[in-house]
């Protein structure tokens, strides 16, 4: 079977990569393939990082505050490549009245800190669409 | 090896330890420290024998200064209690600032958004929702004459926690000063300025390492002849700790950090005794109490001895390592979150008890958002208590001689003195930084813990035990779009007003000296004084320089 393919990216200016390092090696321990982009990343280079990487999952590590900007951009263009299937989470610093916002935007898992790695890779491992 | 007869503590462990555990075990099998360090039972006199008072240890204000640099610790003058703060506009710092004066702070500590900390001006493509998020937007002088509105830079000392763009918002802070009429061989305060750190932890970096590491060295030469109070450089363990370091990892590459500055000031022609005494630290005041007491105390002997023998510094201010500490940002949780109070406090309690200079004390609600007003009030009324109703302060070094925090002591010292050697056989920090080592060792032990966190053998009280469901929400201080809209706004009409002549003649020179050795500090004060942007600043030092890419860890 193949390997589940995770783009894990770290967008906007913070340069706060700690959980985004753990939760890669975490991702990579429980099998999956891990495409890890480094720091700063744009909206357009995470979707062309999955469409590329031919990404099952998106996860996104924001700590800043700026997902009210990068998130809905990033969505627009996802679907634009015709990657709407691709599941996308993120982890972070994330205010209790935006997460009805990006859910409704299409994020299907937010992880605020303290979440359990075995709980990310289980929600990952569950939701992801079996792709054609 | 001594025999079981002549050794007190393995006489012990027969006779009275060993039934002991007989009739009941200990908790666990294992005991260690958050940062992993296996702790022993018990410490007596026979561990503290190779340790020799006078040498090793020493009374306060006496060289190593293991016990503190002041012979009178906390009974002259109590620590300065600094809260780091800053977010949205000017405008709104300012008034927080005020606040915080008027409940008794004794410093002030500016926190910058990111496209400030990265040299971006708020128009740039990856400022995008970033503006005054997570600290206060600085464009250009005219945002910093508004933060500092109605504060005289004469009477308080203010920390600025800028590293890539520090030279420039030092330049604005003393051209506020200078504003004011306040003499600048008489101002005081820090710019934190530590590069190294950043390609280390926290990612913050605009040029390449060696330019990075020419700006610092030309503020080390301007300020020891202009700014002589001024802190040119606090170097943080702060980051590299919430990173993942262990405490010995964050004592070990701050202090390596700090020998590759000044072994670069000396590369640059600077006397050593010229720009050392400037020189500040910073660490973090993490959870495990007596482990941070030790890593303070080795610090200070670290820093003396490599300057006395290392450097052959021979002023006195040289030898002596001033820090300032935060608690630790990653140990909140966000989870029951009136539990931070607690454990800020037990944190604030150990970097008093090792001899902070200056503390920050986080708020409840900082794994969630900055903190409200009432947040950082009761943050520092924490630092207040222990300051006034403790009693800890009524003493110098009130641990030293445990045989415990000795021993310890003595650990996180050879331990870092491992790391050093290390490091210099890479051929120094730089070059150990462009090799990864530091990155990697800092991702195993992150991930070493969130490892044992996971197992449940670290314990986070309201997280992984002791859990509890349908927390009442916090109020959290929300930072709309506003902000953005506000400086744009401002930008544009800076632009328009502004002499523009003046700032392309001060941005070519700048540009100008950067290809040269010249200290390009007076180039930066002329740029500054035209107006010109921290983003147009940076991009001409970018278009001389480059960026710096890092090749991710993990």
């Amino acid at each position: 079977m193949r390997k589940l393919r995770v783009v894990i990216a770290k967008p906007g200016l913070d340069g706060h990569d700690r959980g985004a390092k753990v939760i890669a090696r975490a991702l990579r321990d429980a099998g999956m393939e891990v495409i890890y982009t480094g720091l700063r990343q744009t909206p357009e280079m995470i979707a062309s990082a999955a469409l590329q990487e031919d990404a099952d999952c998106i996860g996104l590590s924001i700590l800043s505050g700026a997902h009210n900007h990068i998130v809905p951009r990033l969505m627009e263009l996802l679907r634009d490549k015709g990657l709407d299937d691709v599941l996308v989470v993120i982890g972070g610093i994330i205010p209790d009245v935006d997460i009805p916002k990006l859910k409704e935007m299409g994020v299907k898992g937010i992880f605020l800190p303290g979440t359990p790695m075995q709980e990310i890779i289980e929600f990952i491992q569950g939701n992801v669409r079996a792709r054609v | 090896m001594k025999t079981v007869a002549e050794s007190g503590k393995a006489r012990w462990q027969h006779d009275t330890l060993e039934p002991a555990l007989k009739k009941s075990p200990e908790r666990a099998a294992s005991f260690s420290t958050v940062s992993g360090r296996p702790i022993d039972r018990l410490y007596t006199a026979e561990d503290v024998e190779t340790i020799d008072y006078d040498r090793d240890v020493n009374n306060p204000g006496a060289f190593p200064y293991t016990r503190g640099i002041h012979p009178t610790g906390y009974r002259g003058k109590l620590w300065t209690m600094r809260q780091f703060a800053g977010f949205g506009t000017p405008e709104d710092t300012n008034g927080r600032y005020k606040t915080l004066l008027k409940a008794g702070g004794t410093g002030l500590s500016v926190a910058f958004d990111l496209p400030t900390l990265m040299g971006r001006d708020p128009d740039h493509e990856l400022s995008l929702g970033e503006v005054g998020k997570c600290g206060v937007s600085i464009m250009s002088l005219a945002d910093m004459e508004t933060l500092f509105d109605g504060i005289q830079l004469a009477d308080i000392t203010t920390s600025m926690t800028i590293n890539s763009p520090a030279a420039m918002i030092f330049a604005m802070y003393l051209v506020v000063a200078e504003q004011q009429g306040a003499d600048w061989k008489t101002i005081s305060g820090t710019i934190q300025n530590d590069i190294l750190k950043e390609f280390i932890a926290q990612k913050e970096y605009i040029f390449p390492p060696r330019p990075s590491m020419r700006l610092i060295t030309d503020i080390f030469g301007f300020c020891a002849e202009q700014v002589p109070k001024w802190n040119t450089i606090s170097v943080s363990g702060y980051h590299i700790r919430e990173a993942g370091a262990t405490a010995v990892q964050e004592l070990a590459f701050t202090l390596r950090d700090g020998l590759e500055y000044v072994q670069w000031g000396v590369d640059a022609g600077l006397d050593v005794d010229a720009f050392v005494p400037q020189i500040s630290f910073f660490f973090n005041a993490h959870s495990d109490f007596f482990e941070e007491i030790a890593k303070y105390r080795a610090a200070r002997k670290i820093w003396a001895e490599a300057m006395r023998d290392r450097f052959h510094a021979r002023n006195e201010r040289s030898w002596k390592l001033r820090f300032h500490s935060q608690t630790a940002g990653v140990s909140l949780t966000a989870q029951q979150p009136y539990n931070n109070v607690v454990r800020t406090a037990l944190q604030a309690l150990s970097a008093v008890l090792g001899g902070t200079n200056s503390l920050h004390t986080n708020s409840l609600d900082e794994a969630l958002a900055l903190p409200t007003a009432a947040a950082a009030t009761l943050a520092l009324r924490t630092q207040q208590i222990i300051a006034h109703e403790s009693g800890v302060a009524n003493v110098v070094d009130p641990l030293g001689g445990s045989y415990f925090v000795e021993k310890l002591t003595k650990d996180m010292e050879d331990g870092a003195l491992a790391y050093f050697r290390t490091i210099d056989a890479m051929g120094g920090m730089v070059e150990a930084i462009e090799r990864g080592f530091p990155q990697q060792e800092i991702a195993e032990s992150s991930y070493r813990f969130q490892q044992a966190f996971e197992r449940k053998e670290k314990i986070m009280v309201g997280v992984n035990a002791f859990v509890q469901q349908d927390d009442p929400p916090l109020e959290i201080l929300y930072i709309d779009e506003s902000t953005s809209d506000t400086q744009l706004a401002k930008l544009e009409a800076l632009r328009k007003t502004r002499d523009r002549e003046r700032v392309a003649r001060s941005l070519d020179a700048l540009r100008a000296a950067a290809a040269t050795t010249q200290n390009l500090m007076p180039r930066i004060l002329d740029a500054v004084r035209a107006y010109a942007t921290v983003g147009e600043m940076c991009d001409a030092l970018r278009e001389v320089w480059g960026e710096y890419e890092e090749v991710p860890i993990i």
